[in-house]
């Protein structure tokens, strides 16, 4: 059974493109097939972080409006391959994207993929609300910071009414990832704590990513932070939100890469 | 240790877990009826234009939003011969 899973946050750069890249590569590596669909028509970015822009010919609204069929558009990874990419259009608006076009699209998606994993645009509008219709899991990307949180709880809020789910009556599994998370600033106190967001947010925690130069270094390359340092923290922490989703049971924790005194010493000592 | 902890200020989170608490609790209560004030303001100002002339852009709406209560305040300024009619100079809804 074909699951989709819509990253969304409201607030504009949290990490919601990160996070789909990420979590689209380690589903991947797990051994799921995933297609990650970027959402943000006009404004694609997916691409970029993928390392596909070179690659792209068609896109959703080439899809939706029938000019062009799914599997013209889907662009296979070239690192795992049972990952691809459906990018976003990045001339038309978002207004050339139909319900029935991303329904049917989504319906064609369920039966080639596990996982669909969507990347929504920032703001609570029109292209949002499509990004997250058809979602059975959506995944609120939050930073420890007020306009953030105040933004994500609008998206709750969209996510309880505005889903096909929510229409149904059926529950959406909602989940909090939070991002850019100092573990050091927050225990000064100068930062919103995990529990502060947790309680005043009220979902269920899948993973605490810490602020990492890995991230930047990884989008700078054009690969999901899990595939380019599978081993730094950040990608640690979304490695562990994957097997959460699949349903394990994995202890929470903040993944550092700071090494203590002996080990750098003798890291330096090797090199 | 305690004392050092007593020194220390308090850090800038705790206002912000504080202010996020408060909006957010009007925010979900205003959810659904998002044009609320402006229902009450048009009422109000229909209630009052029964009785005086009021100029729209006379009006001022202000809305503290509380932990407990929030109070709404309506300033309407009319002049003084439409008064003459009504006994308050002015009416603080």
């Amino acid at each position: 059974m074909a699951k989709v899973l819509c990253v969304t946050s409201g607030k504009g750069g949290v990490g919601k493109t990160t996070t789909t890249a990420a979590l689209g590569a380690a589903l991947a590596q797990a051994g799921e097939k995933v297609c990650v669909v970027d959402f943000d028509v006009g404004l694609r970015n997916l691409d970029l972080i993928m390392g596909a822009e070179r690659r792209v010919v068609y896109d959703l609204i080439n899809v939706t409006n029938g000019d062009a069929k799914l599997p013209q558009a889907l662009i296979r990874d070239k690192r795992l391959e049972n990952l691809s990419l459906l990018p976003a259009s990045q001339t038309r608006d978002k207004d050339a994207l139909t319900d029935e076009g991303v329904e049917r699209v989504m319906g064609e998606l369920r039966e080639k993929f596990d996982w669909i994993v969507c990347d929504s645009p920032a703001g609570i509008e029109r292209g949002a609300q499509l990004a997250m219709r058809h979602a059975d899991v959506a995944v609120v990307v939050t930073n420890p910071e007020v306009s953030s949180v105040r933004d994500s709880d609008r998206i709750i809020g969209l996510l309880d009414s505005k889903t096909v789910r929510a229409e149904k009556g059926d529950h959406i599994e909602k989940h909090l990832i939070l991002t850019r998370f100092d573990p050091a600033r927050a225990d000064r106190g100068d930062m919103l704590k995990v529990d502060d967001v947790l309680e005043i947010l009220s979902i269920p925690l899948l993973a605490i990513i810490p602020e990492s130069l890995e991230v930047l270094r990884a989008s700078n390359v054009g690969c999901p932070v899990t595939l380019n340092n599978p081993l730094c923290a950040p990608s640690r922490a979304y490695i562990d939100a994957v097997r959460r989703l699949k349903g394990e049971t994995v202890p929470m924790a903040i993944p550092s890469d700071r090494k203590s005194l002996i080990n750098k010493l003798f890291t330096r000592r090797a090199a | 240790m305690s004392v050092l902890t007593f020194l220390k200020p308090r850090g800038s989170s705790s206002v912000a877990r504080e202010r996020l608490q408060l909006i957010l609790a009007h925010e979900r209560a205003e959810n659904g009826r998002p044009d609320l004030i402006i229902t009450l303001r048009e009422e109000i100002l229909n209630v009052i234009a029964k009785h005086v002339t009021v100029e729209r852009d006379k009006v001022q709406i202000k809305l503290e939003r509380g932990a407990g209560v929030s109070t709404l305040g309506v300033d309407i300024e009319f002049p003084v011969d439409t008064a003459l009619k009504a006994k308050p100079k002015r009416a603080t809804a």
